[in-house]
């Protein structure tokens, strides 16, 4: 062991068997966690006082808009990785976020919609924490076009880690929009500094069903790197020599 | 267990088309993700020829 350190897991050689060995771990424990989570949720968790059954849309909207947020960090992390230490894999990992940080966010919106409906009578308002969340989602295509746009990967990936850097901005501004301006949007659900005021099964669900979220994002961004890693390594000789990719 | 009846749970007080909306359009998509990966790997599986020789990766 001449140089143990993270940056062995740098290299796509040895992180592609690794991420395979990983990723049903965390599909398994993606689906076990959600299963358990919206049981709670659907069935345990007493109606709300004031919403009805119309909150249960909360079990999706605040994990998926959660992880909206979260992924794009993560990314723009790789991202930052990428640019000063010029590692591979640092952008392989950031590419293979971006569709699943689009999906959250769908989700997100979707399911803000539908609850937005019933509650607050629209689908849809242009308040900051809504107008925040859909550039997030114009900031995630964004990035997904520029990669696609771009044939040279590696400059794909200098564009791609600066649109994502410089996107990084808007997450404080989505997390605090409740704050910092009068919303129609409710301010933040769970707080470390306050006392929760939901139910103790509605917590429970809502954090269960977020590290189901978090296990998928894990497991398919582990399953995807490992397709970009295949589609971009195919003339590299140990891709040529395993056979441990199927 | 906070619904006495299968109907109960399905109508979720009135406000079941949102709730099933929401949720049901989340399971489409998590779903439309995962098969697009599958049927990619299944591409890149063809393109490979079969048989390649089964040594451990390099280092």
């Amino acid at each position: 062991m001449s140089r143990p350190s993270l940056f062995r897991y740098a290299s796509p050689a040895v992180f592609y068997p690794l991420a395979g060995r990983l990723w049903p771990w965390f599909a398994v424990l993606a689906a076990g966690l959600a299963m358990a989570g919206l049981w709670i949720g659907l069935l345990v968790a007493p109606t709300d006082a004031q919403q009805g059954d119309a909150y249960r849309i909360i079990f999706i909207h605040v994990p998926a808009a959660w992880m909206s947020m979260l992924i794009y960090l993560v990314m723009a992390g790789y991202a930052a990785l990428s640019l000063i230490f010029n590692t591979r894999l640092s952008a392989m990992m950031m590419r293979a976020l971006a569709p699943t940080g689009a999906l959250f966010t769908v989700v997100a919106l979707w399911t803000g919609a539908l609850w937005g409906r019933p509650t607050w009578g629209a689908w849809w308002v242009w308040d900051a924490r809504l107008t925040s969340e859909l550039i997030l989602l114009f900031l995630y295509l964004g990035f997904i076009a520029l990669q696609a746009a771009i044939d040279d990967p590696r400059r794909a990936d200098r564009a791609g880690a600066l649109v994502a850097l410089v996107g990084a901005v808007n997450v404080p501004i989505i997390y605090f929009s409740v704050t910092w301006w009068n919303t129609l949007h409710q301010g933040a659900s769970i707080s470390l500094t306050r006392a929760p005021t939901m139910a103790h099964e509605m917590i429970t669900a809502m954090l269960l069903v977020t590290f189901a979220a978090w296990s998928y994002a894990v497991a398919i961004a582990l399953f995807r790197v490992r397709l970009i890693i295949r589609d971009r390594e195919q003339q590299a000789a140990w891709m040529q020599e395993s056979s441990e990719g199927r | 267990m906070v619904w006495n009846s299968v109907s109960e749970f399905v109508a979720m007080g009135g406000y079941g088309v949102y709730v099933w909306g929401a949720y049901a359009v989340t399971a489409v998509l998590l779903l439309i993700e995962v098969l697009q990966l599958r049927s990619h790997r299944r591409a890149l599986d063809a393109d490979r020829p079969a048989g390649a020789p089964r040594l451990p990766p390099a280092r």
